[in-house]
């Protein structure tokens, strides 16, 4: 990975990104860790954020959420976007149940770990593939890409994907 | 007959399609998650109601939609109705709840030991016992039963205690005509249960 940010500065877009979260209607948070969103992470823990076990009992978790009347947030590494596939597929997109997607890309650029070099380079192509709205989150407009995804779950229910460079909040 | 069939005993005398015939009728009031393939099916035919999601896909998953349920409406009275290759494909969801410990979340596995709607192949379950997996992950009680009384007496004290709980049923494979299919279309099955737990969103009325 290349990035580098400095704590500070990665806290204060953490939280301008949860801002913008509730602004936007999401209330129910869970994922599997990254170290590219810890700093989201902690800025979510005190609004119930709920550690799961995989990606995809995240997504079941959502999907549950979703059928209570919330809108749920689930937070991962786009290595297991790999695992969440068929939950996607076959839950949140086929039952049209919205979902947040906040997937990290590690392996962006061709220049990480090994293990996420395949996932890295392939990630944007599946998405489309599959059918799913996405982009990716800018430093400058967390607000506005926040809103978007909101406004694209609103139009369509089923999955919408922000994705997080390194070096944008760790 | 294989070894693992011999130490189990006779056949199970109920069916996952019997058992289910008893266990619905009980779960009134209930969010009910019910498995994919056979197990949504046989539910449906027991006696459907709005408040049932049934499941066509996402294998594994019924447990996690149902903790996200209670997770959602703490307090909610959630019951999931799995099957032994549901519940073996996503394992870790038995910590998730038994963390989580929502108190009325009942987990009902119809177990037959098979993979039912691909052609019966064994699963492992005649060999691992998972109401012990639930047990020692920190359900609050769970249960093993495979007959009529021990179903009807474990599922009213069950639906009677503080959850998790976690109601494995031994059961036998279905033979004869086929489950008929679920006839909602999936969307139509989100906006029914939502409707049927006050949960309805219309995208313009929480902003």
């Amino acid at each position: 990975m290349t990035a580098a940010v400095d704590v500070a500065t990665g806290h204060a877009r953490a939280d301008q990104l949860v801002d913008a979260l509730r602004n936007a209607g999401i209330d129910f948070f869970t994922g599997v860790p990254c170290s590219l969103v810890g700093p989201v992470i902690a800025a979510l823990e005190p609004l119930g954020y709920v550690a799961e076990t995989r990606e995809d009992a995240a997504l079941g978790l959502a999907a549950g959420a979703a059928l209570a009347g919330r809108r749920p947030l689930v937070l991962m590494q786009n290595s297991g976007f790999g695992v969440s596939l068929n939950a996607l597929g076959s839950l949140q997109i086929l039952y049209e149940l919205p979902c947040l997607l906040l997937v990290t890309w590690r392996g962006r650029g061709g220049k990480d770990a090994p293990e996420h070099l395949v996932m890295g380079r392939a990630m944007p192509a599946i998405l489309d593939a599959i059918g799913i709205p996405w982009r990716e989150l800018g430093a400058d407009a967390i607000a506005a890409d926040v809103a978007w995804a909101r406004a694209r779950l609103d139009a369509a229910p089923g999955a919408v994907a922000l994705v997080v460079p390194p070096g944008l909040f760790a | 007959m294989s070894a693992a069939v011999e130490r189990a005993g006779a056949a199970p005398p109920l069916t996952t399609r019997t058992a289910l015939a008893i266990v619905v009728p009980h779960l009134a009031g209930h969010a009910v998650v019910c498995a994919n393939g056979f197990i949504s099916r046989w539910a449906f035919a027991a006696g459907d109601r709005e408040s049932h999601f049934y499941m066509i896909g996402s294998m594994g998953l019924a447990s996690s939609i149902g903790l996200g349920i209670a997770t959602a409406r703490p307090g909610a009275a959630v019951a999931v109705l799995d099957g032994d290759g549901n519940v073996l494909m996503n394992l870790g969801a038995l910590a998730s709840i038994a963390a989580a410990a929502p108190p009325r979340f009942r987990h009902v596995v119809l177990d037959n030991g098979a993979y039912a709607s691909t052609g019966n192949q064994p699963t492992i379950s005649r060999r691992v016992a998972l109401e012990a997996i639930a047990a020692a992950a920190g359900y609050a009680r769970v249960a093993r039963v495979r007959d009529r009384a021990g179903l009807e007496h474990a599922l009213a004290e069950h639906l009677d205690s503080t959850g998790p709980t976690f109601l494995l049923v031994e059961t036998a494979v279905d033979e004869g005509p086929p489950a008929p299919r679920i006839p909602f279309s999936p969307p139509e099955m989100t906006a029914r249960f939502r409707s049927a737990v006050g949960a309805s969103v219309a995208p313009s009325e929480t902003r």
